[in-house]
């Protein structure tokens, strides 16, 4: 079937399988690789993107659910190319990030996070990134990189 | 001012934040146009025989390029028998698979051993056909009953190889102790629970073979060993294999080398002439990857009524998993370290090795350590119970004083540096513990649902312990004044990057904007050893220092030679970068100047570092829990720590390593645990029933500063990435246990899960 | 990690909908937020050969004043119903029970019916509506029909729904009794609950302890006889019938029921 998404603002179509997930359309139709696929069980948060402004795990959508609508990337943060968003300076300013595995995901869970909240306690910000795991880190530096985030 | 020592946020992250890493699934590369994606074949069954496979409906499924299994492979040389007279491979000097009758196959042939053994390989156009293909392929098992637990295993009723006579591959069991002299011994039966890496990368690998000459890419620790192994699996001179390293999603030490899935993969790309590309998913890594800890200890432990212990017996059971592929390489170094950092003066320490119908264990941070560490300090808490004293008390009267180093341990360890009982202090005291202990009694007066619990946990641990092999580098300072690095290191999280910018920063007055640093590729680095074992930094940094020094000798010479001064009086200026006469700054020569004359053979010096030794950082653990005696449920509210693995070379680097080892080490004793079932089937096979820890089950933690300077290496610098894992484990684990001592109960195994700590809530409430 | 081939249909109208199942019959699913059942298509746990999408239809998205009881529309995702006010104010017992499916991205797009039509025993909402005595509404070919929640949970995975009939909203009466509690007891915070509590007033229901949500119907009847919040929560464990499983034994939960009714009833006595 056809799908339509626009991914980072750019209208992306293509014939793609019925059962294509979300995640694949967006690393290899739009060719946009920093979204990573983590886990089968919709637990890990490493493929979180935004679809129409919200924080979703896309191995867990399928692309026809997302035809017509908007997706953000990590990639389609930054206003300018070689600029960061606000939450990508704060997780490099706090060392937010080891690997780099989970981070696309985990910067755009904390971008509707912040959305959704623009003041979180550290409560708050341990139990709006449950989502998303990381094992490098031990969340102390991405706690403190959100409410970073938070207050700008 | 040196940059060394100061907080420099790390040159890895722009990259990474904006475009994304790019890991091997992220690959784009003319080599692996048109590559064909590998789905295997795995067995369900934990122990049975294969009586056919039947792979023809597979073969029809659309996209199919092949179907391989170990009938197709024809072309791999039978592995060479171990060398003459060297030690047994699996022994402690040379810890390498087993080969023999414990030999490992590439795809299963005649029998499976494990949920999750490969048994064949299914190669498409695309990987959703390659899920679909390789439901289609019919494998017959008969099933044998399976080995589960080190009870079966060594009981040896049903054995995974029956040609080897028994399921135990090695064996050093513990001698006999006498406990003369002691007013009160305990003996207790422990458990370390195997564990799951859980990397979120999981294991990748894309191969293409070009002329006969193979390159893979694959999420490793060590391109150079994988190389390595590689050469060894298909007989061919390394020189034909090139071997990158992408960026890799964690590692933990499941990912040093690569496993027999990659070297499958390529195999297959030459067999069938066409490059392919592998990634596992999440559900094929928790079966699939090596598994971590998984022994049992047996503790002994004897002292005197005041406090002092005065001998120690460890004996280490560990389950290997199905095939042996450590030898005995990790209960060795449970083995080594068994004292921990107290000045015990009898201490036994044996182990035995066995198999059992489950995957295969190898390194999981800390490898070895940790088992160690969790044993002595539940051994220590059992003995400081039995004799009402108070747990911090018993540590400081047993820690090796600060005057004894280098000290030596009975198990024939050399620590070299160390100031435990400063660290044990620093660390009560940062965690008010006075004032705990006070909380906990108040508590326990009124009788609250909640208890509090206070864990203390004093380790040390070896970092480097293959400070033999070395690590290299090569510094080279180009005509334009910037410089490359490229280091036989692997950083695969650790920031190698922005450290080994920071050093040609301080010793050369190079800007670290000006400095790149290389690693993983082959071609490019064909020597090098990788990161793991806390290693990098005080051997591949080192070698890194070293390479500058020689790279600022050569300068010197030919700063000479431009400003016809005498070396003598010729200084660099590591602030500026500038070569200057001393005392006349007005003529100096810049990096730049320096290198464009040096010729043809440019500037750039080679250092393979070997002369490195073992290095033992230490420190303590408070952990805080509240358990909720009516549920059993814990919550962790704090963690202190002290880390102390020398001089710090950027403290944001060492605060993330120790946050993520603290996070690791809490998650084993309060939430993970692979369980099976008595047929060998795993129980937590996906990240759905698999308890990694998140953000919302940890509170930030509180790191305290401590540095006692190594003394082999002119960083300063012992190792820090396991560390933190090591010291928080057990001081987790005691922090649950203390909240419920005045109950009775003095042990619980780990992962405290809630029904565990109800259970013994409830036991230690009906004898009383 | 991929679910096996289907064909997908996006419903644009709810006949639409209706039609397309009625067409496809038992090789048919409907799809709404897809967080039940896509997990289990992606372990190939699920096969249907058709997904019906109903996640846009723009009608069964809302959360309504209707007087005497709130309507909830069945496509509303867990996040609407955590972030209404008006549920803050009438049903916060729904309102909190939705923010703690989950996480958050699972929240966005997992929808009330889609939970309630999964019928889980171990999910959050079922519970909560049995508590409540909501009816649900079910539209098919034949036209709508309401369903008490009482009948709504037949079996594990198993509900009162005819084959192509769809869920299309939940009516829930105000309650009478102002006091409530949810008790959700978990390893970790996103785990499913291992035993979990809904209380409003005097109506216990519990998560996980049986094959479909139950309500806690010894407790009830102690507390209508005069019991306190932890003699009443001493029957809990009666007439239901827990799993062992790795979380738990059948003897723990029971025990876990006991304790969280306690809490649940104390706290929503404190909430009145």
């Amino acid at each position: 079937m056809k799908v339509t998404v626009t991914v980072n603002g750019r209208q992306v179509a293509a014939e793609v399988a019925d059962r294509t997930l979300l995640v694949h359309f967006v690393r290899d139709v739009a060719g946009l690789t920093a979204t990573n696929v983590g886990c089968d069980t919709s637990s890990c948060g490493a493929c979180t993107v935004l679809l129409d402004g919200q924080s979703v795990k896309s191995c867990t959508v399928l692309a026809a659910q997302a035809d017509g609508c908007e997706v953000t990337t990590v990639e389609g943060l930054a206003s300018e190319p070689g600029e960061m968003h606000p939450v990508q300076r704060a997780f490099h300013a706090e060392h937010a990030l080891q690997c780099g595995f989970c981070t696309p995901g985990m910067v755009m869970a904390t971008v509707s996070l912040l959305a959704e909240n623009p003041k979180p306690t550290e409560e708050q910000v341990r139990s709006g990134l449950e989502g998303n795991l990381c094992r490098c880190t031990g969340y102390h530096n991405i706690v403190r990189a959100v409410l970073a985030a938070s207050e700008r | 001012m040196s940059i060394l020592g100061t907080r420099v946020v790390r040159t890895e992250d722009p990259r990474l934040l904006t475009a994304g890493g790019t890991y091997v699934d992220d690959l784009r590369l003319p080599e692996l146009a048109g590559a064909a994606r590998v789905t295997f074949v795995r067995s369900p069954f934990a122990h049975a025989r294969i009586t056919g496979i039947d792979a023809s409906a597979a073969r029809e499924a659309p996209g199919v390029v092949a179907v391989l299994t170990y009938s197709d492979i024809d072309d791999i040389p039978p592995p060479p028998p171990p060398p003459e007279g060297g030690p047994p491979p699996g022994s402690e000097a040379a810890p390498m698979p087993l080969g023999g009758p414990w030999q490992e196959p590439l795809l299963a042939v005649d029998k499976v051993r494990f949920v999750g053994e490969a048994v064949a390989i299914v190669l498409t156009d695309d990987s959703y056909q390659g899920e679909d293909a390789a439901e289609l392929v019919v494998v017959d098992y008969e099933p044998l009953p399976a080995v589960v637990g080190i009870g079966e295993a060594l009981a040896g009723g049903t054995l995974l190889f029956p040609d080897a006579g028994s399921n135990i591959p090695v064996a050093h069991p513990a001698g006999d102790l006498a406990f003369d002299g002691c007013d009160v011994v305990v003996e207790r039966e422990i458990v370390n629970q195997r564990v799951a890496p859980v990397p979120m990368e999981g294991r990748a690998a894309a191969a293409c073979w070009v002329d006969g000459k193979l390159t893979v890419w694959v999420s490793t620790q060590n391109a150079q060993i994988s190389r390595f192994i590689l050469a060894g699996a298909f007989g061919l001179d390394p020189g034909t294999i090139r071997v990158v390293a992408p960026d890799v999603g964690g590692g933990f030490g499941a990912k040093v080398g690569l496993d027999r899935d990659a070297i499958i993969v390529a195999w297959a790309a030459r067999h069938v002439g066409r490059p392919l590309r592998w990634v596992e998913t999440r559900s094929e890594n928790l079966t699939g990857m090596t598994h971590g800890r998984a022994q049992r200890h047996t503790v002994k432990i004897g002292g005197t009524r005041d406090g002092r212990v005065l001998a120690y017996r460890l004996d280490v059971v560990q389950d290997t998993g199905a095939y042996p592929r450590m030898g005995g390489f990790l209960p060795t170094l449970t083995n080594l370290m068994a004292p921990g950092p107290y000045d015990i003066a009898h201490v036994v320490a044996g182990y035995r090795v066995v198999v059992t119908n489950t995957t295969p264990i190898s390194a999981y941070r800390g490898a070895g350590r940790p088992e160690a560490t969790a044993a002595i300090e539940r051994a220590m808490d059992l003995f400081a119970a039995e004799i009402g004293m108070d747990p911090a008390e018993v540590r400081r009267k047993n820690l090796v004083p600060s005057d004894q180093f280098p000290y030596q341990s009975p198990c024939g360890a050399l620590y070299d540096t160390g100031d435990y009982i400063g660290g044990l202090d620093k660390v009560l005291a940062g965690a008010g513990y006075a004032d705990l202990r006070a909380e906990q009694a108040r508590r326990r007066e009124r009788g609250d649902v909640v208890q509090l619990g206070i864990g203390v946990s004093s380790y040390v641990e070896i970092t480097a312990a293959d400070a033999d092999n070395g690590e290299t580098a090569r510094l080279v300072v180009h005509d334009d004044g910037t410089a490359t690095v490229y280091t036989g290191s692997s950083a695969h999280g650790q920031g190698h990057h922005t450290s080994w910018a920071m050093i040609v920063e301080a010793d050369l007055g190079i800007q670290m904007e000006k400095v790149t640093v290389k690693h993983g590729d082959t071609d490019e680095i064909p020597l090098g050893t990788g990161t793991y074992a806390s290693r990098s930094l005080q051997l591949g940094g080192v070698a890194v220092h070293r390479a500058n020094l020689e790279v600022k000798e050569q300068a010197r010479k030919l700063a000479a030679d431009l400003m016809e001064a005498s070396e003598a009086d010729l200084e660099l200026d590591t602030d500026s970068g500038r070569w200057q006469v001393r005392g006349d700054p007005g003529a100096s020569r810049t990096w730049a100047d320096v290198a464009s004359h040096a010729g043809a053979e440019g500037l750039t010096a080679f250092v393979h570092y070997t002369d490195g030794a073992p290095t033992f950082p230490f420190g303590s653990h408070v952990a805080v829990a509240e358990v909720d005696t009516e549920t059993g449920k814990v919550t962790l509210v704090r963690h202190v720590t002290v880390d102390d693995a020398g001089t710090v070379l950027n403290p944001v680097l060492t605060e993330g390593q120790r946050h993520g080892g603290i996070a690791q080490g809490v998650a084993q004793a309060l939430l993970e645990e692979m369980v099976y079932d008595a047929e060998g089937n795993p129980l937590t096979g996906t990240l759905a029933d698999y308890a990694t820890i998140t953000a919302a089950e940890l509170p930030s933690f509180e790191l305290l500063v401590s540095e006692t300077p190594a003394t082999i290496n002119p960083l300063g610098a012992k190792g820090i990435g396991e560390a933190g894992t090591i010291g928080a484990t057990p001081a987790m684990q005691s922090a649950v246990i203390d909240a419920l001592s005045h109950l009775g109960v003095r042990h619980i195994d780990m992962p405290t899960t809630p029904v565990r700590v109800w259970t013994a809530i409830s036991e230690a409430r009906a004898s009383q | 990690m991929i679910p096996a081939p289907f064909s997908y249909h996006r419903a644009w109208t709810v006949e639409d909908a209706l039609d397309l199942a009625a067409q496809h019959g038992d090789d048919a699913k409907f799809l709404a937020g897809g967080h039940s059942l896509l997990p289990l298509m992606k372990l190939r746990l699920a096969v249907p050969q058709v997904l019906v999408d109903i996640g846009r239809l723009p009608e069964f998205r809302y959360i309504r004043d209707d007087g005497s009881h709130i309507a909830v529309g069945a496509l509303t995702s867990h996040h609407d119903l955590a972030e209404s006010s008006l549920l803050a104010s009438e049903l916060p017992l729904l309102a909190h029970a939705a923010g703690q499916v989950g996480d958050p991205q699972v929240r966005h797009r997992g929808t009330i019916g889609g939970s309630l039509a999964h019928a889980d025993p171990a999910a959050d909402l079922p519970a909560v509506i049995l508590a409540l005595d909501a009816t649900l509404v079910a539209r098919g070919p034949s036209g709508s029909r309401p369903i008490e929640a009482a009948e709504f949970f037949r079996s594990l995975f198993e509900t009162a729904l005819e084959p192509g009939e769809l869920l299309t909203e939940i009516r829930i009466p105000k309650p009478s009794a102002a006091g409530w509690s949810f008790q959700k007891f978990t390893k970790r915070a996103i785990d499913w609950a291992i035993v979990g509590v809904a209380v409003q007033g005097s109506n216990v229901a519990l998560v996980n302890m049986g094959q479909t949500p139950v309500r806690a119907s010894a407790v009830e009847q102690a507390l209508a006889a005069g019991a306190s919040p932890r003699e009443a929560a001493a029957h809990a464990a009666e007439g239901t019938s827990p799993t062992d499983d790795i979380n738990a034994d059948r003897g723990y939960r029971e025990h876990l029921a006991r304790v969280l009714v306690a809490r649940g009833l104390e706290e929503s006595r404190s909430r009145a």
